[in-house]
């Protein structure tokens, strides 16, 4: 064996064992996060934590059931008016006007604005929501996650479109079909479980931000009444409980941490199971 | 090759068979159903047709036939504008559906008119059932339920694929051969009654029964409609065909009627291609 062949190979298994270590650590990272959740927050969990509202500091035994269903509240604002405009905007890049400056202009936007620092986006909804109305709402928490839901939607509405074939649109014209017939009947249901996929996976990751409910949604140690109402939200309410001094109020966090990361991790399941239910027909 | 050989070749052909003294040169009894003229087509900068005339006449099978690439699928993809939707492309000269201008008819009514069945197969990713339906539904051509599946049934048997097919009509179409979803898109196209079907290559996913069915099928069409088949298969053209059309790097290098194309091509490039010599 040559001197260049022996090097080549001792590289090749140094690079190996480097990126085989970095794997390891990246893999026992979440381990360890999960296990420490897992630890803290189901020995805290209890039935109260689903079914009575926060008491106040000292006392122990409450829950959190303002903030869960609070949560899915803001969520739902969010997935209201973030997915419909997202799947429409996408659904415009992608069949529509795919090469035309304003296109161009709209997916810039939009990747800047997925890069855009949440806390940022809760400045923004604070300053135009929260600012005229002269009060916190969920209404403002729902407009800053949908915010952020927006741009995520739009992106992986187009992506899925694109991967439809060119043949699928073809069939459909060929039939008589007008261009925005072939799209709504044909393209989209195509793409659908992709989208719907996408769609699932982003309202996910707003699920867990923060910063831009702090000053928008607020808090609140009782139920909202309204839309107009400040509203309490698992990460705010895991915030707040971390940062106290409390002892029971810390157990209450994790327990909402590890419900949070139950909610997220049940959600990329399903995602997972859809694309993959979605793919399997279309292989036949 | 140099010219000596070529010119040998062309005087071997004995002058008593040209096409005149074959066919008698006479034109079809049937009017002109669609009528291409001129045609020059580009893909951005690439031409890939040149000045390609054809009539194509009423309830006649016209094959169009030659090598990969020479511009089959391109010509044919003219005819109902389905290449509009390729991004720079581009059509020059003019096509005559009745005698009037393709250009000037509503293009979802030309495309109910003027069918098409592509290279390869593409059903939509719905049941069997819903892809012969949709064009129905599209251009509204049955009321109700029971129109619907009278008409999904007779499109089915009409492309010989009811049989197979007639207890899982609600199963995807992805669960079907390569070659039933050839037929089912047949059975799509036909569903809408079109007065013109482009075939581009539809018996290339075929094993030879499904050939067969298919090629029946277009004997049985021909007094409803007027048919265009891009084809490889020289068997094939010469069974189905009444003229043939040789395709040569974009430019149409023959056209005429099908017995004479095969017995006494005018053209050499003609006659070494459908004998097998070509390149
Ligand atoms: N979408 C396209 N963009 C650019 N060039 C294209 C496109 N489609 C076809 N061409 C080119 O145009 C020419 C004619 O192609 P076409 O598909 O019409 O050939 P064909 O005769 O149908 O061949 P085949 O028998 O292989 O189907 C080829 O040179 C091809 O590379
Ligand atoms: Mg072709």
């Amino acid at each position: 064996m040559s001197v260049r062949l022996i090097r080549r190979k001792i590289v090749n298994a140094v690079m190996l064992a480097l990126t085989g270590l970095c794997t390891l650590i990246t893999a026992s990272t979440l381990l360890v996060i999960l296990g420490y959740l897992v630890f803290n927050g189901a020995s805290s969990i209890d039935w109260n934590f689903f079914t009575r509202l926060p008491l106040s500091p000292g006392e122990t035994g409450g829950g959190m059931a303002n903030a869960i269903v609070g949560s899915f509240q803001i969520l739902f604002l969010a997935a209201a008016l973030g997915i419909p405009l997202g799947v429409a905007a996408g659904i415009y890049l992608a069949e529509f006007s795919p090469n035309s400056v304003f296109s161009f202009f709209v997916r810039y936007t939009a990747d800047l604005l997925n890069g855009v620092p949440s806390i940022v986006v809760g400045i923004v909804a604070w300053s135009v929501v929260v600012v005229p109305m002269k009060r916190f709402s969920a209404l403002s928490g729902g407009l800053a996650l949908a915010m952020m839901l927006i741009p995520i939607t739009v992106r992986t509405t187009e992506q899925f479109l694109k991967d439809v074939p060119v043949s699928m649109r073809e069939g459909a014209l060929a039939l008589g079909a007008s261009r925005w017939r072939a799209v709504a009947t044909v393209v989209v249901p195509a793409a659908s479980a992709g989208i719907l996929t996408g769609v699932i996976l982003g309202v996910a990751r707003i699920a867990g931000e923060t910063a831009p409910l702090l000053f928008t949604a607020l808090n609140n140690q009782f139920w909202a009444k309204g839309w107009r109402e400040p509203i309490a939200s698992l990460p705010v309410m895991i915030y707040t409980h971390a940062i106290s001094p409390y002892e029971d109020w810390h157990r209450q966090a994790w327990a909402a941490g590890l419900v949070l990361l139950a909610l997220v991790l049940f959600a990329n399941i399903a995602a997972r199971f859809i694309l993959s239910r979605g793919t399997h027909a279309q292989r036949g | 090759m140099s010219a000596a050989p070529e010119s040998r070749v062309r005087s071997a052909i004995p002058a008593q068979t040209l096409p005149q003294a074959v066919d008698g040169g006479q034109a079809d009894s049937r009017p002109i159903k669609l009528k291409a003229t001129g045609i020059d087509f580009f893909y951005g900068a690439f031409q890939a047709l040149h000045d390609v005339s054809i009539d194509f006449f009423e309830n006649r099978i016209t094959a169009l036939i030659g090598p990969s690439g020479c511009g089959k699928s391109t010509f044919i993809r003219n005819l109902n504008r389905i290449n509009e939707t390729i991004r720079g492309a581009r059509c020059e000269g003019e096509i005559l559906l009745d005698g009037e201008n393709i250009r000037d008819i509503d293009v979802t009514q030309l495309r109910r008119r003027v069918g098409m069945v592509f290279q390869r197969p593409n059903p939509f990713p719905k049941s069997i059932f819903d892809n012969v339906a949709y064009g129905v539904k599209v251009n509204g051509l049955a009321r109700g339920k029971r129109a619907i599946e009278e008409k999904v049934e007779n499109s089915l048997r009409r492309a010989a694929l009811w049989d197979e097919v007639n207890d899982k009509l609600h199963k995807s179409a992805y669960a079907l051969s390569g070659g039933q979803q050839q037929r089912l898109c047949i059975a799509r196209a036909l569903a809408v009654d079109p007065h013109v079907l482009l075939l581009d290559e539809p018996c290339s996913a075929l094993d030879p029964i499904a050939t067969g069915k298919i090629e029946d099928l277009l004997f049985t069409l021909k007094d409803q409609c007027t048919m265009v088949i891009v084809t490889h298969n020289m068997q094939q053209a010469a069974r189905v065909s009444d003229y043939t059309g040789f395709f040569l790097l974009g430019k149409l290098i023959e056209f005429n009627k099908t017995g004479v194309i095969f017995r006494t091509p005018a053209q050499k490039e003609t006659e070494d291609y459908i004998t097998g010599r070509f390149g």
